[in-house]
């Protein structure tokens, strides 16, 4: 039997949490070993979303837990990112589909909404009575969102929505969705377009979500198209305070802080895995952990994992007392996702031809990683954002 | 209607326990602690009666010092709604009885008219403090309980009885339930919850405060008293049978009937 997860905890960041942040840590920890590994595997190869788990997921309080109000915990950043990488430890899908409910369709409502639409959605949303799903990404607009071309224009009380967007975690399970579209004026043109959010409900006309298949990563998750072939929506479903990019970008930059903490559960997950596997896996009539290359390998974990562990808790109390600047969140994002993808592709190789099966948890972090080195932000677009914080100059085109 | 849950702390059931002194016991330096497995059944009993109204409080009541906190707040985070800590310098080397007169006037004090306490703790196994708590306080108990009905006046009460029968139990309130698994599935705490522990009070009281005798507890009471501690003898190595198939049937079959004696 593997030996019982215990998280890392090298520089004893422990003394540092509040009472309620370790509860929340532990509790989350404890729901992930009785509830999400005993299932995950035959999710992860039906391509399937444990649906079941979501009512928990509700109960527990871990939707939106990070806001105040309509029904949210009000707790910290740092206890957020807690939750997070717990969740990771257990799959990127589930804790994809918390941030994706929480950081990205809870937080623009919360943020930008109307009073009314606060009280309509965020208390349902936070007790997992209606999912949410976020809508930026476009087939042909990716790292460059600002050349979206799906838009909305007026029609007497409605607006009429048309265009595409595409890698929607949740899109197809979701009651609404969050849609970022041009607004054009009467009579203009796409290139006259201001960018505003829209709540997109589930069986609003002209709206679909079809499911993306063929995923060889996150194959635990929803990911799905969204459709607006002259969708009609009543005016009183616009985000009224917001306006540009900042609207999608704010959202973007609370689920990349939750990504950084996030990854270091699926990185501690490989490294406990591989630790494992290195005590009791004998070659040559000797542990293969009694060699140096091994040992190398898994100081090298230990090393990044308590780096990564160091940025991710400053990070979170800078957000927490509200000091916290978004290229700082860039690199804790690109950096953890970068090492935790590498731990996951050495755990993979220290587990020999066994890392390839699914009786192992490393190559289904390992692939999972790669989505999210790509999603929130690609590594390479992370590394422009420092680089044009650092000279002054941007560099994206 | 006023619960109170007795609750413990206990080495976590994976703990690899060593001994740190043969006359002084284990050492529990290292130990990660967790809140004893079948107290979390007792724990659940209560708040499914404080959901289904039928109790008005739940306390929870635990004899230790600060350290024991953690596990009271935990189980605050579910639910309870309220802890009592008991911790005096008195208190000190308390056996079981010691401990049972402790927790006896506590619930005295309180008010409570039904305790939920799990049918023994997983660290001494002793599985004494229930039914003695029920006999210091004159009450019924029954122990090792895996179905439970509460009504206002009294609960019938379901354990195994041995060889798959069932013994049915019916006793009048108050009374002291020594719960089994299978009674229930424990909840998780919520994130609100947790919120919510943090502003909850936990009291601590000492001897005075729930009027026990000072010398009636602690060491100096003890009728129990340890006196050595030690690993359990070292497992024999296995033998591995030789021969080919049929010559390690027939000495295994041997060796089952004449060395064993099992066939």
């Amino acid at each position: 039997m593997p030996a019982k997860y215990e998280g890392l905890d090298f520089y004893n960041i422990d003394a540092h949490l509040t009472d309620e942040e370790r509860m929340v840590r532990d509790l989350v920890r404890q729901w992930v070993d009785d509830k999400v590994l005993p299932i995950i595997e035959k999710h992860n190869r039906a391509h399937t979303f444990p649906d079941e788990l979501i009512p928990e997921i509700g109960e527990m309080g871990l939707l939106g837990m990070n806001m105040e109000g309509y029904g949210c915990a009000g707790m910290s950043n740092v206890a957020y990112g807690l939750a997070c990488q717990e969740l990771e430890r257990g799959d990127s899908a589930i804790r994809s589909f918390v941030s994706v409910q929480g950081s990205l369709a809870m937080h623009p409502i919360h943020s930008f909404g109307s009073e009314e639409q606060k009280q309509k959605y965020l208390p349902k949303m936070a007790r997992a009575e209606l999912i949410g799903c976020f809508g930026l990404t476009e087939p042909d607009y990716g790292s460059n969102p600002g050349g979206m071309v799906t838009k909305a224009v007026e029609d007497g009380d409605h607006y009429v929505l048309n265009g595409a967007k595409m890698w929607i975690t949740n899109g197809t399970i979701a009651d609404l969705a969050i849609v970022w579209a041009k607004l054009i004026p009467q009579g203009g043109t796409l290139a006259d377009g201001v960018i505003r959010g829209f709540i997109v409900e589930k069986g609003d006309p002209g709206f679909s979500a079809p499911e993306m298949h063929g995923k060889h990563s996150l194959k635990a998750s929803v990911t799905s198209e969204l459709v607006f072939e002259d969708c009609r929506i009543p005016k009183d479903r616009i985000l009224p305070h917001v306006h540009g990019l900042r609207g999608p970008f704010s959202c973007l930059n609370n689920a990349r802080y939750g990504i950084s903490w996030g990854v270091l559960g699926a990185a501690q997950a490989c490294f406990h895995s591989a630790r494992d596997y290195a005590l009791t896996r004998i070659q040559f009539d000797k542990p293969i952990a009694s060699y140096q290359l091994v040992q190398n390998k898994l100081a090298w974990m230990l090393r990044e994992i308590t780096k990564g562990q160091l940025l991710a808790l400053h990070l979170g109390r800078m957000k927490d007392d509200g000091t916290m600047f978004h290229e700082q969140v860039s690199l804790a994002k690109m950096n953890n996702v970068d090492i935790a993808l590498d731990i996951a592709r050495i755990a993979r190789d220290m587990h020999g031809a066994n890392g390839i099966l699914d009786e192992y948890p490393v190559m289904r972090h390992m692939a999972n990683l790669e989505t999210v080195k790509t999603y929130e932000g690609t590594h390479d677009i992370h590394n422009l954002i420092l680089g044009r914080w650092i000279t002054g100059i941007q560099a994206f085109f | 209607m006023k619960i109170g849950v007795l609750l413990k702390q206990v080495p976590a059931s994976d703990s690899r326990i060593k001994i740190a002194d043969p006359q002084r016991g284990v050492a529990l330096d290292d130990v990660k602690w967790e809140i004893n497995p079948y107290d979390e059944f007792a724990l659940e009993a209560a708040l499914a009666l404080l959901d289904a109204k039928v109790a008005s409080d739940v306390v929870l009541l635990t004899v230790g010092g600060a350290d024991t906190e953690q596990r009271i707040r935990d189980g605050l985070a579910r639910g309870a709604t309220a802890a009592v800590r008991l911790d005096d310098a008195a208190f000190g080397g308390s056996d079981c009885l010691g401990v049972s007169r402790i927790l006896a006037a506590a619930v005295k004090a309180e008010g409570i008219t039904l305790v939920f306490a799990g049918k023994q703790a997983i660290d001494g196994d002793n599985a004494q403090v229930p039914a003695m708590v029920a006999e210091l306080l004159g009450w019924g108990y029954v122990g090792e309980v895996d179905q439970l009905e509460v009504t206002g006046a009294g609960a019938k009460a379901w354990r195994a009885a041995g060889g798959g029968a069932r013994d049915v139990v019916e006793v009048g309130l108050p009374a002291v339930i020594g719960c089994d698994k299978g009674l229930n599935q424990p909840r998780y705490a919520s994130l609100k919850g947790i919120m919510m522990a943090k502003r909850k009070k936990i009291d601590v009281k000492g001897a005075g405060a729930i009027g026990v005798d000072a010398g009636s507890v602690g060491a100096s009471a003890a009728l129990v008293s340890e006196t050595n501690w030690g690993e359990p003898p070292a497992r024999p190595p296995g033998r591995v049978l030789q021969g080919d198939d049929a010559a390690r049937v027939k000495a295994l079959v041997a060796a089952l009937r004449d060395e064993v004696k099992v066939i």
